[in-house]
């Protein structure tokens, strides 16, 4: 989901790991994550902790560790961390581990709506690492009054026009007209679609661009004044400029989550198992809070973030309850392909 | 008794454009009628759907578009580019070198930073307006980033160099004496250049041409960066059945007709140096 992740005052990472002397019963345990969405020096601390030869690999996009993962079933990889639609496909294909929660007793510091997410209830194959809402992002210095619903976005003022960019990929692109039209953001319903993709095109002639990783620096320069935004990501504008807010539009938002996910196939999983555990200790669990700005579904490392810090970025502040109103992408299966193909109607005209 | 010596010479090259090359295009060629599983994985049943696919008005429009801005831009690139290389050859000998190197120096730098300099220059807070606004104006400047144009202007400025180059080679190997004779011979500057150094050059022109269409068509970094995403090339349309859709074989039939419409123009282009070459030795 996050690809390309920026990091804020994250140093490059990966390195120096596994060059240690095999150490007689240590695991060599393999983990595939986004650039920079972990501590840098969480693998070495892990190492340190247990005595495991753990090794960070990193991947750009889902689809990238998916199409690796698929191809080699999952040998190879130990843990991987992935959105949520591609947690249940590895479900699916049986290559996911059914997770046994006696070796994770860190499971106990996630919230208990973080159990009940419709794609896994329970936790049975998926551990919640991240989530968040998608809404918009804007410049309040800028933009007359206060964007509340997604219309703003898709039919914007003649003031706005040629200021507001969209999220590119295609999930978040179309969800945006699928919640301004009451759909379900996971609708495969022709008609549906159809609407969708005529009011995107019709969209398309005021925005600025699509844009999935540099919108927030976009409005920081005020090249954009209004656009569609992870809410993470918003908190790497509002750093910059405090006029900069976030908003869930009326219509509401998808709940997007990022999951840990133990292969099936692993030859190392009592490591596996100690590794996700470790991440869920509330310590590590809560760097990712503080340093890159998302909400992690895991309770003590959300109180202890400072009221300041709340203050400064409120969407850290949405609560657990409120996500769960969210519907969440899920996968759609052979519906992929209308998907696809709605996008390029889109960028095609 | 024949000599052996090319073809052991020859091998290395061969093995790697084998190992490398040519079993890739046939993985990609196979992969192309193969379905696409549920889940994004490729599903081992033949079919035909993926090939009927690109063929669709949707698809093929988008082939067209590509192939109207790569015409676009590699007729733009032709023509400031044989300009250039013309100049060049007329310069003294001995500064050649020189302007050469300028001419090819922004290849010394990474193509996408070369890219994201266009994105600082064009867009609405960037340089262009910035030096607009300096010299008085207040107004508010046309869109020139996230458009087609800014596409166009991105595609021709990286690969100008390679139609400088490639206009240069046949420039620089003309014979003064040749112009001289259409000279002594009643025709102007103008007839000669039409009639006798324009015709000469063909090849370098179809070299150039061809080049920057190829690399052009293909290419989906420029559109997404200064084009804002907001119209797919076919590279993009490639790139997103990889890379988002998870659709190997329809990124696979698209790949193919992209390398089906390179390969065709290449051999064109070698069809169009030989009989250029062949008329030379026919006068």
């Amino acid at each position: 989901m996050f690809s390309k992740l920026k990091i804020i005052g994250a140093a490059a990472m990966g390195t120096g790991l596994a060059l240690s002397a095999s150490v007689a019963g240590a695991e060599k345990l393999v983990v595939s994550n986004w650039d920079g969405y972990m501590a840098p020096g969480a693998i070495d601390a892990f190492n340190e902790a247990t005595g495991n030869e753990a090794e960070l690999v990193l991947h750009g996009t889902n689809e990238e560790i998916m199409g690796k993962l698929i191809a080699s079933k999952g040998k190879g990889y130990d843990v991987v961390f992935v959105s949520s639609p591609f947690a249940e496909v590895l479900h699916n294909l049986g290559l996911a581990e059914e997770l046994d929660h006696d070796k994770i007793p860190n499971i106990e510091n996630l919230y208990e709506q973080a159990t009940q997410l419709s794609h896994d209830e329970g936790n049975t194959f998926s551990l919640p690492y991240a989530w968040g809402t998608t809404g918009l992002c804007y410049r309040s210095d800028l933009v007359e009054g206060t964007p509340d619903s997604w219309n703003d976005l898709l039919k914007p003022t003649d003031a706005l026009s040629g200021k507001t960019t969209m999220l590119a990929t295609d999930r978040w692109l179309l969800g945006a007209a699928m919640l301004a039209n009451g759909y379900s953001v996971n609708t495969t319903d022709e008609d549906e679609l159809a609407t969708v993709r005529d009011q995107l095109i019709e969209t398309k002639g005021t925005l600025l661009a699509y844009d999935d990783t540099t919108f927030y620096a976009k409005l920081v320069s005020g090249e954009a004044e209004l656009v569609q935004a992870w809410d993470g990501w918003c908190n790497y504008g509002i750093a910059e400029n405090a006029d900069i807010k976030y908003i869930i539009p009326s219509e509401g938002s998808d709940l997007w989550v990022d999951t840990m996910v133990i292969l099936k196939n692993s030859e190392h999983k009592e490591a596996a198992y100690a590794f996700v555990d470790f991440i869920l200790d509330p310590a590590n669990h809560g760097w990712a809070a503080e340093n890159i700005l998302y909400k992690v579904p895991n309770k003590p490392a959300m109180e202890a973030l400072s009221e300041e810090f709340v203050t400064q970025f409120p969407n850290m502040g949405i609560t657990p309850d409120q996500l769960l109103k969210y519907e969440q992408l899920r996968d759609v299966g052979e519906a992929q392909r209308a998907y696809s193909r709605t996008v390029s109607e889109i960028k095609a005209n | 008794m024949t000599d052996r010596k090319p073809l052991y010479l020859m091998t290395p090259a061969l093995v790697w454009l084998t190992a490398f090359m040519v079993v890739p295009c046939l993985l990609i060629l196979a992969l192309a009628f193969f379905r696409r599983g549920i889940y994004g994985g490729i599903e081992y049943t033949f079919t035909m759907e993926n090939i009927a696919l690109v063929f669709d008005p949707l698809y093929a429009g988008i082939f067209l578009k590509s192939a109207w801005i790569a015409g676009l831009s590699a007729t733009i690139a032709v023509v400031i580019g044989y300009a250039a290389a013309y100049a060049i050859a007329a310069a003294p000998s001995r500064r050649q070198a020189t302007l050469l190197f300028f001419a090819v120096l922004p290849f010394w730098s990474n193509y996408l930073v070369r890219t994201y300099a266009w994105i600082v220059m064009l867009n609405r807070e960037g340089l262009v307006a910035g030096i607009a606004a300096w010299l008085g104006y207040d107004g508010e400047l046309p869109k020139m980033l996230y458009t087609e144009t800014a596409v166009v202007i991105g595609l021709v400025y990286n690969y100008l160099p390679f139609v400088i180059l490639a206009c240069y080679a046949p420039l620089s190997r003309l014979n003064p004496e040749i112009a001289e004779a259409s000279r002594d011979l009643g025709g102007g500057g103008w007839t000669t250049f039409r009639r006798v150094i324009l015709p000469m050059t063909v090849p370098g022109i179809a070299t150039g041409f061809v080049f920057v269409f190829v690399l052009s068509i293909g290419n989906f970094v420029t559109p997404a960066l200064l084009g804002g995403g907001q119209f797919q090339m076919i590279g993009n349309l490639v790139y997103a059945q990889f890379l988002t859709a998870n659709d190997w074989p329809f990124g696979a039939a698209l790949s193919m007709f992209l390398i089906a419409i390179m390969m065709g123009l290449l051999t064109l282009q070698t069809f169009a140096t030989e009989r250029a070459s062949g008329a030379r030795r026919e006068d």
